[in-house]
């Protein structure tokens, strides 16, 4: 496979998973209890499918890998300090909101839009990757109709591998019910694939990638163009967390015979 | 209320599959007029086997394009069934073949959609859609004005449509199969005596990290650890999920339970299954792994550290207690898989 890919990775920020996430209602939609604060990183599977991204650019020469980001410019900002040492990529932001409650219609409108305006992108060879769900709205739905609004109806979702063949078709294992993959092969790009967690492990920091990225990545972010998100018709009735907090029973100093016992007696019942 | 178009797809035996069969009791339920809208290479099996549920048509996109699950021709043909019926909300299954395309399908539409949905119900006359935000940690209930509305709904949520089948009047709706550039080639699953995943079992066995740790006698032990999770996993026919370290040490080649994929990972970057009971073992019980609990109801977990994430209210129980001991006395119990 020597054709240079043009890969444009749509992947945004949420809240480190390890926070305590609050509701607030709001007048148009609700929000996170002190969002701006939060501490984030870039969405997991969003996350995978630029690893992924960088992989397949490294081993095809001439490959360029577009990372297409819309949330709020100074948490993208932090975010990008420890992503940009992981792998070479090139920013393209978008100043707006990164929230789950936001409407996927309206966020793919303003990612088509930012991607079709890359330059030099080439659309007929164009790889359009991102998670196949955010961490935020969970919703898979955002990369089909950005696919849609750019005219790809290649599209693949929740893929954990693609492997280019010679005559530049690849393969690509998507996951299906039942812990198994449906395989399909599909003869070239441009073609959407909505990542699940693929193969590669997180790459560790490199400075030197981090320093070459920064530098193209800050004037991304002074020239991100502020992008309000409509949501038209979308309302919210209510927002609740979930109220099962449960007593938990700590059973201490009983024989692990005696708890086999109590499992597989709680095992059976119906 | 509205109209509504249930849109189905046949499964390979030519019938409709159990995520089908709880939509359409959910579109039922809300007592619109429904349309049942058919994709697959035949339908008429399908249609038949839900005959006796009332609905006013039965649509069908049927041809050798449509066996397969495909985005280009499946958005194609649900897109056709949707124009033809022309109703205002448009339910769905969340199969991972329809997740992939009626995002699309909505799109073309000038429609909105909603995935994962666990509820549709009418509120203040108008159907409001139940769905959890950030990974499972906060539900909420939204409507839409915008029509049509897709809604995917998750599957364990509601009852399965159960009637008489009958002979069904189909009628056929012309779509043309647009060209694609992608063939589906076939599945990969793991083999029959080592398909961990199981979502219709009863319980869910989750192994964590501490399987593969430096245990009390200053031994590793990664080779009973493997004979007691699947020894159990076939006589109690459980489902096998694993703690995102657990499964990360698979993938990083560490091969200490050869059997564990990324598949298996439940949490915030993996599966939330629906069982209704779940037993952990080595797992810390930390928040990104116990959001995808969230639809595990009754929850016991097995850990060494009585101060794990499971005692903070995270499971009815918790045993203090060496997962090891506790599994071979298990296991001895269930006696050999019969
Ligand atoms: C962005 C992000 C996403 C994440 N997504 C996920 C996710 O989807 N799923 C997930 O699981 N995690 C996820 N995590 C990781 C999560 O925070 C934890 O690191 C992980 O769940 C820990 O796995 P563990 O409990 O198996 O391992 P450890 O934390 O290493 O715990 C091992 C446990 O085993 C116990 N143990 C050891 N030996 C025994 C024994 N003989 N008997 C009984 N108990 C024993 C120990 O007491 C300990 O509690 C995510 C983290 C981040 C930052």
């Amino acid at each position: 496979m020597s054709t240079p890919l043009q890969i444009v990775v749509c992947g945004s920020i949420v809240p480190d998973p390890l926070q305590t996430l609050e509701p607030v209602a709001g007048a148009a939609a609700p929000s996170l209890k002190n969002e701006m604060m939060l501490p984030a990183i870039l969405d997991p599977w969003a996350a995978h499918a630029l690893y992924e991204a960088a992989h397949l650019a490294q081993k095809t020469p001439g490959s360029k890998v577009w990372l297409v980001s819309l949330g709020p410019k100074a948490k993208l900002q932090q975010v990008m300090m420890t992503v940009a040492q992981k792998v070479p990529f090139e920013l393209v932001a978008l100043d707006g909101s990164a929230s789950g409650f936001s409407d996927s219609f309206a966020t793919a409108a303003a990612l088509a839009g930012a991607i079709a305006a890359i330059p030099g992108l080439d659309p007929s060879k164009l790889l359009l990757f991102g998670g196949w769900e955010s961490a935020s709205r969970g919703a898979g739905s955002t990369l089909q109709m950005v696919g849609e609004r750019l005219g790809i109806a290649e599209q693949f979702q929740g893929v954990d591998q693609i492997a280019f063949r010679e005559d530049g078709s690849f393969e690509v294992l998507e996951r299906i019910e039942g812990g198994r993959h449906q395989v399909s092969v599909c003869t070239a790009p441009p073609a959407v694939l909505g990542w699940a967690t693929g193969h590669l492990p997180e790459p560790r920091n490199n400075p030197q990638v981090g320093m070459a990225n920064m530098r193209a990545i800050l004037p991304a972010l002074q020239r991100a163009k502020a992008a309000p998100l409509a949501a038209a018709g979308l309302r919210f009735h209510s927002v609740s967390l979930p109220k099962q907090q449960r007593q938990t029973r700590v059973v201490k100093n009983m024989p692990a015979e005696e708890i086999a016992r109590e499992i597989v007696a709680w095992i059976g019942e119906e | 209320m509205e109209t509504i178009l249930l849109l189905a797809h046949t499964e390979p035996d030519g019938l409709l599959g159990k995520p089908a069969l709880e939509a359409l009791a959910a579109a039922l339920a809300l007592g619109g007029e429904l349309t049942v809208g058919l994709v697959g290479g035949a339908a008429q099996l399908a249609a038949n086997q839900i005959a006796g549920c009332g609905a006013a048509r039965f649509l069908a996109v049927t041809g050798e394009p449509y066996t397969q699950s495909r985005y280009a021709t499946d958005a194609a043909a649900a897109e056709a069934l949707c124009r033809k019926a022309g109703a205002a909300l448009v339910l769905a299954p969340a199969t991972s073949r329809w997740a992939r395309a009626l995002p699309g399908v909505a799109h073309r539409l000038g429609g909105r959609v909603d995935t994962h949905a666990t509820n549709l119900a009418i509120e203040d006359g108008a159907p409001a859609a139940t769905r959890w935000f950030y990974r499972q940690r906060m539900e909420a209930v939204l409507t839409r004005s915008e029509r049509p509305w897709v809604v995917l709904l998750d599957s364990g949520c509601n009852p399965a449509w159960s009637g008489p089948a009958g002979t069904a009047p189909v009628e056929a709706v012309a779509a043309e199969a647009p060209p694609t550039r992608t063939t589906v080639t076939g599945v990969q699953a793991p083999k029959a005596d080592e398909q961990t995943i199981r979502p219709d079992a009863k319980l869910l066995f989750v192994a964590g990290a501490g399987w593969t740790k430096k245990q009390p006698d200053g031994g590793m032990h990664g080779a009973e650890a493997e004979t007691l999770i699947l020894g159990f996993l076939r006589a109690a026919k459980a489902s096998l999920g694993g703690s995102k370290s657990l499964v990360d040490l698979s993938g990083e080649g560490q091969a200490v339970l050869r059997f564990m994929t990324h598949l298996n990972q439940i949490g915030q970057t993996g599966a939330t299954p629906r069982h209704p009971k779940g037993l952990s073992t080595c797992c810390h019980g930390e928040e990104p792994h116990v959001v995808g609990w969230r639809f595990v109801n009754q929850r016991r977990a097995i850990n060494l550290d009585p101060n794990c994430g499971w005692a903070r209210g995270k499971a009815d129980v918790l045993y203090v207690a060496d997962a090891f001991e506790v599994m071979r006395h298990v296991n001895k119990l269930l006696g050999p898989p019969g």
